[in-house]
């Protein structure tokens, strides 16, 4: 089940920085189309996040499972998901992997170990424990993660499903994506906590802090637990440090966040960081980059058409599926 | 520990009627300006809820109340449903009047147990009130899927110690959330959202509650009586319009409440029109549509010409895709075709 490395080479590295820029050329394409009034519904955007929102996730192999919430779209780019699932699922079309029923990042792909979540914070960290118990119980070399904001945290079911995790020493790995804000609510509102990672000891398991800008160091700590997690050795808690650089949702401008955070922030974008890190090591130049980023448009570009074009689903598929057969 | 406003009785003004001035209003100022004269009214009445104070709510429906009463009584939270429903239970256990606002109806489920259990099960045993109020943007409408566009007030209206009220207009849903202020009991408002920027009406400038349990004829008609609630209230009055065209004459009654329901007022509708149609958005199965045609099939029988119909969502969560969610959503053409089949009797 173990094929990625601790330590990444040039193959892995580059596919992170293509997963990166994909994720940021996706959002940044679904901001202008919300702008424009093209989607229907809502978009909830986790850029300057691409770090631990891709390099966490990157850790899990196949047959793993993820559990993303609200703003984690990027999350699932390494479990598969593609360019044009992300723009049918906001366009809302038959063929998106929701059938149009479920809106905006709530989709998600059982088959390729990513679940369609749902919006209730943070509901499914009690369903990936579960996933979990699933593999402890078929003694499967699987393991779970999940996902959610610093926010979410305040959650009974949150402190629920780590103990329980923790009781049964569940082979899931728990990501808290620490970045700022719950809507308008900062940090020092919703805990007096210092750290989201010091709850873990409340659970017995560790509670691993990383610089949720810096892909490298959230890959080698994703790694690190969701391989302990796969030997036996229980869940962890991953706080990653970051900042959410646009508003809640896109009706959002976020006002509340004052100018210079974000301007220190912009100068942390994970994405920039990484390039001088691949640059630094010879693995990326100007040409290089320039090709990653033509393909990257083409796809977004190619995804978007692709979307327009496809069909609303029927009306009266609104009643159907309600069960299973 | 029971203060004044324990005992302050929602004032009369059952139908709201009579000359009295008014001022157009938009649905969603009717129910800020009610939040803001109780809260100056009683000193016991605060609010929590996710991000109320400086943003002032999700859908602004608090916006300005930080300036005016400060964070001591306009209070964030974080996200925690149980813990600050709980909480309001705890303080109007000491006299305290709590207003919870959830972000959406969606996530009132999210505290179902507090609600449930706690707050609908004190009163019962010993008499103690628990006069708190859970307000909540409820319905669908605008392409925003199975998580923030439910209608759930039949599920609260199922379990006996709760109120539940959802009003259809801004003179309703203020005079509404005052009464609710008011009342004794754990009360859950719900406030559709597809009208809180969309629809205005008159609201009476002087200080008015209505009273809780009370339906409204929103218009008077002989032929069919469409019994219906909340933003539905629309869909009721566009279809008489439309069925006036055809010489039929509806009868629009807005239940206003529902729990408790106003039994004789839908009797009265009924001995007057002998046909009933009941619109509703919840979803169909075991509802209010089913307890409403219940209550007529029981006491009102023999003043039926026809069978009561029900028109309302489907047994399905609400979809996102706007063909889905238009099919969904019970339709003026849905009316009309219950209408035009009770024509036949
Ligand atoms: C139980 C629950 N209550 C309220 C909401 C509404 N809501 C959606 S996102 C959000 C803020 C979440 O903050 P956080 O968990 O830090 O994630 P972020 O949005 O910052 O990524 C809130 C309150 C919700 N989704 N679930």
């Amino acid at each position: 089940m173990q094929v990625k490395p601790l330590e990444l080479g040039t193959k892995e590295l580059m596919d992170i920085y293509y997963l990166m820029r994909l994720g940021r050329a996706i959002e940044d394409r679904l901001n202008l189309l919300y702008k424009g009034g093209k989607l229907p519904g809502a978009i909830y955007l986790g850029t300057g996040q691409e770090a631990i929102e891709i390099g966490a996730s990157y850790a899990l192999e196949e047959g793993d499972v993820l559990a993303p919430t609200h703003r984690d779209m990027m999350s699932q780019l390494p479990r598969g998901i593609t360019p044009r699932e992300v723009f049918l699922q906001h366009y809302a079309r038959a063929n998106s992997l929701t059938h149009g029923k479920g809106e905006d990042n709530y989709q998600g792909d059982l088959r390729r170990g990513t679940f369609a979540t749902v919006s209730m914070l943070p509901n499914f960290y009690p369903v990936a424990a579960g996933a979990a118990l699933a593999f402890k119980l078929r003694k499967e070399p699987r393991v779970a993660m999940a996902y959610c904001g610093e926010g979410a945290t305040s959650v009974g079911d949150w402190h629920e499903a780590l103990n329980v995790a923790s009781v049964h020493n569940l082979p899931v790995v728990f990501v808290v994506i620490n970045n700022g804000y719950a809507y308008s609510t900062p940090v020092y509102k919703e805990m007096k906590v210092a750290n989201v990672a010091d709850r873990a000891v409340a659970y017995a398991m560790p509670g691993v802090i990383v610089d949720g800008n810096d892909v490298v160091e959230c890959y080698r700590e994703a790694k690190k637990a969701v391989e302990r997690a796969r030997d036996g050795g229980g869940p962890t808690l991953i706080e990653a440090k970051t900042m959410r650089m646009r508003g809640h949702a896109g009706h959002d401008s976020a006002t509340y966040v004052a100018k210079d955070i974000i301007d220190l922030w912009t100068k942390r974008d994970p994405i920039v960081r990484f390039e001088a890190y691949l640059n630094e090591k010879g693995f990326l130049n100007e040409d290089s980059k320039k090709e990653v980023i033509d393909r990257i448009n083409a796809m977004v570009e190619d995804a978007v058409t692709f979307a327009e074009a496809s069909p609303y689903p029927e009306p009266k598929e609104a009643i159907e599926d309600v069960y299973a057969e | 520990m029971s203060t004044p406003s324990n005992r302050m009785p929602a004032s009369g003004n059952v139908n709201g009627g009579g000359r009295r001035e008014t001022k157009e209003t938009l649905f969603i100022d009717a129910i800020t300006e009610a939040l803001r004269e109780e809260m100056q009214r009683d000193p016991n009445v605060f609010m929590v809820g996710e991000d109320i104070g400086t943003y002032g709510g999700a859908f602004k429906v608090t916006k300005g109340l930080l300036e005016q009463f400060g964070p001591e009584r306009i209070i964030d939270m974080p996200v925690a449903e149980e813990a600050f429903t709980g909480m309001a239970v705890g303080a109007a256990l000491m006299g305290m009047r709590p207003i919870v606002e959830y972000q959406y109806a969606d996530f009132i489920h999210c505290a179902w147990d507090q609600i449930v259990n706690v707050a609908a099960r004190i009163h019962y045993r010993t008499r103690d009130a628990v006069p708190m109020v859970m307000r909540a943007p409820s319905g669908a409408g605008l392409r925003a899927g199975p998580f923030h566009s439910q209608s759930p007030e039949g599920w609260f209206a199922h379990v006996p110690g709760l109120k539940v009220i959802v009003p259809g207009t801004p003179w309703d849903a203020k005079g509404l959330l005052k009464a609710a202020i008011r009342d004794n009991n754990p009360v859950v408002f719900f406030e559709h959202k597809y009208l809180y920027r969309r629809l205005k009406g008159p609201v009476p400038v002087d200080d008015y509650a209505c009273h809780i349990g009370a339906a409204k004829v929103q218009r008077q008609g002989t032929d069919v009586t469409i019994v219906t609630y909340g933003a539905m209230l629309q869909t009721a009055l566009a279809a008489a319009d439309k069925a006036q065209e055809k010489g039929i004459s509806v009868e629009v009654l807005d239940l206003r409440t529902i729990y408790p329901l106003d039994k004789i007022q839908i009797l009265q509708s009924i001995a007057k029109t002998g046909k009933a149609i009941m619109l509703y958005e919840d979803t169909r199965t075991l509802g209010i549509g089913a307890e409403v045609s219940a209550i007529i099939a029981e006491e009102g029988f023999e003043y039926l010409d026809g069978p009561i119909l029900r028109v309302s969502s489907p047994d399905a969560p609400i979809p996102y895709s706007p063909p889905l969610e238009d099919y969904f959503l019970p339709q003026v053409d849905d009316v009309m075709a219950a209408i035009d089949k009770l024509s036949a009797y």
